[in-house]
């Protein structure tokens, strides 16, 4: 067992020394989302009202726990460019020559990615009384739970694509059609009440949609009335558990395929 | 040749596309070897290396290492092989130190044994001062020492290099060379590395030289140079063809036309030198002569200037 966990424990802790190592990468990963929410939050909120939420509920409000997943999101997205250039020219070269198995070098990779998009997520999360969200013990702690597993879950995804791309040239194009979209019809930016029919069926048929209606219950888990209308807790748990396994495995076959 | 070689080679192929990289390689190499891969970028070494250190899979062939079949079983391969990639494979954010930890956990190293390998690693290398400073801060020469020392931490029994020269000056590189002799010497450590270096390609024990995916020739870099006939004879003169057609009828010899010069490789080059000065006065510009080097063997051997292929990828690319 240890020839699997010792590589998985090195490339995580790898993978946090480094990002230790950088502090610019915090900024940047956690003020794009700052500057949207406060912009769009405050330039929407004269003239949206979510439906079904309660009357007090202002977009600031609405739209920051849909910051909480952005900030996620960009993290995954700076790890999957990281491994697609590692693995070109750069430490993961020597990793992909080593007798370790690739389900172990992907779930290092993922554990990394996971923990990074935490630690920034709960930065975020300590914006909460500024976005007039009233948070307990229990609903940081569910939270958090629900941060780990979207977090392991979007760093699957990225990890999917970082290992079937041969360089960074179309990134972009996978990052706005597919990665982008994936946030956008999570219900993070606006609700799926009142939609037309075949964008409702395009939220409902997206796995973050789950994520991002786990987060809103758990933080407002002493006032559920406040989310309104929205999938609900336990169903939304079990489906964002499935999205992370189900992206974990695919990342690992993605690898798998790569070379033996 | 080799009963029980470390490395063979079984007509490994390589296609991407339509473009064939390695068009059916065949070879094999002894125990505590030292090889060189020798060609011009685009002759297929570096596909050879990329297949040999199981990140890229053959298109057809297989090659047996220490007796494991790449194809099935690259898991057993792997925990063999110390490779040393061209481009770095050190994590600069991180201390030599710490880059060496993670390298041997990869290889199963852990706690004391990891310490202390990694200790006498860098004593080795002169990097003892250096472990914990981070491997940006290091010099171009320093890093790539770092790297020799990652490659060999979990003691390979076969050593992959890729290009290993690069970016050393000739005096780190005869170091270098000096280094790979000792560990051959006194670990029995076979060794494999590719070069577009003459010089580097003289000091291993055997050459192998990849052409257009093929392998031209294979021999000890003397024996290479003694098929080549003698002599390197070079001439300049105003008309190569017809100067070429008239050494042809003169002397029977095969001129052949590279660089802007007519090349002859002949036993006893200095009386066939004055020969042609005296047969045709005034035609000749200048004439080189002397002892064949590898890359004599290469033209020799393809009919082609060792940068020809080069030059030209560089203009169609």
């Amino acid at each position: 067992m240890t020839g699997f966990l010792l590589p998985v424990m090195t490339l995580w802790q790898r993978e946090v020394v480094r990002f230790m190592r950088q502090r610019s990468r915090l900024g940047s990963a956690l003020s794009t989302p700052l500057v949207f929410w406060l912009l769009l939050g405050g330039g929407f909120s004269a003239s949206f009202r979510p439906p079904g939420a309660s009357a007090g509920t202002g977009y600031l409000e609405y739209l920051y726990p849909g910051m909480i997943i952005l900030v996620i999101l960009f993290t995954a997205i700076f790890a999957t460019i990281s491994v697609i250039e590692d693995r070109k020219a750069g430490f993961l070269q020597g990793v992909l020559v080593a007798p370790v198995s690739r389900a172990s070098i992907v779930l290092g990779q993922a554990l990394g990615g996971t923990t990074l998009a935490l630690f920034q997520g709960v930065i975020f999360l300590l914006l909460a009384p500024l976005a007039g969200v009233p948070l307990t013990l229990s609903s940081v702690l569910a939270g958090i739970v629900v941060m780990v597993l979207v977090s392991f879950a979007l760093t699957s995804v990225g990890l999917t694509i970082a290992w079937r791309m041969e360089s960074i040239q179309g990134f972009h194009a996978i990052m706005n059609l597919i990665l982008m979209p994936i946030w956008f019809l999570s219900g993070a930016f606006f609700p799926a009440a009142g939609l037309p029919g075949w964008l409702a069926w395009l939220m409902r048929l997206n796995p973050l949609t789950y994520g991002m209606a786990a987060l809103r219950g758990s933080l407002y888990l002493g006032n559920p009335a406040a989310v309104g209308a929205l999938p609900r807790m336990l169903p939304s748990l079990f489906v964002t558990v499935a999205f992370a396994a189900g992206s974990f495995i695919v990342a690992a076959n993605s690898a798998q395929r790569k070379m033996g | 040749m080799n009963p029980d070689p470390a490395v063979a080679v079984m007509n490994l192929c390589r296609q991407y596309g339509d473009r064939t990289a390695l068009a059916g390689v065949t070879f094999s190499v002894g125990r505590g070897e030292i090889f060189a891969l020798l060609g011009p970028n685009g002759g297929g070494k570096t596909t050879l290396f990329k297949i040999l250190s199981t990140l890229l899979p053959a298109t057809s062939g297989d090659a047996q290492i220490f007796g494991q079949s790449l194809l099935h079983n690259p898991h057993a391969v792997r925990a063999r092989l110390g490779v040393v990639f061209q481009h770095p494979s050190l994590d600069p954010k991180l201390t030599v130190a710490e880059n060496l930890r993670h390298h041997g956990h990869l290889y199963g190293l852990r706690g004391k044994v990891l310490r202390e390998r990694a200790e006498a690693m860098l004593g080795r290398m002169g990097l003892a001062d250096r472990s914990r400073d981070l491997v940006e801060t290091l010099s171009g020469g320093l890093q790539r020492r770092v790297e020799l020392a990652k490659g060999l931490l979990h003691k390979p029994d076969l050593l992959l290099l890729d290009e290993p020269s690069t970016g050393l000056d000739p005096g780190a590189r005869r170091d270098f060379n000096n280094y790979l002799q000792h560990l051959r010497e006194q670990e029995g450590v076979t060794v494999i590395l590719t070069t577009h270096i003459m010089e580097e390609a003289e000091r291993c024990d055997r050459v192998g030289i990849l052409h257009q995916g093929k392998l031209v020739a294979l021999d000890t870099p003397d024996a290479l140079k003694a098929r080549v006939g003698g002599d390197v004879v070079a001439i300049r003169t105003q008309d190569l063809h017809e100067f070429r057609d008239k050494l042809i009828k003169r002397f029977g010899c095969e001129p052949a036309v590279v660089d802007g010069s007519l090349r002859v490789e002949r036993p006893r080059g200095h009386e066939f030198v004055r020969e042609v000065v005296e047969a045709f006065p005034g035609e000749v510009q200048s004439v080189t002569f002397g002892r064949p080097t590898l890359e004599d063997v290469f033209i020799h051997q393809t009919g082609h200037r060792f940068w020809d292929e080069e030059a030209n990828g560089e203009q169609t690319t």
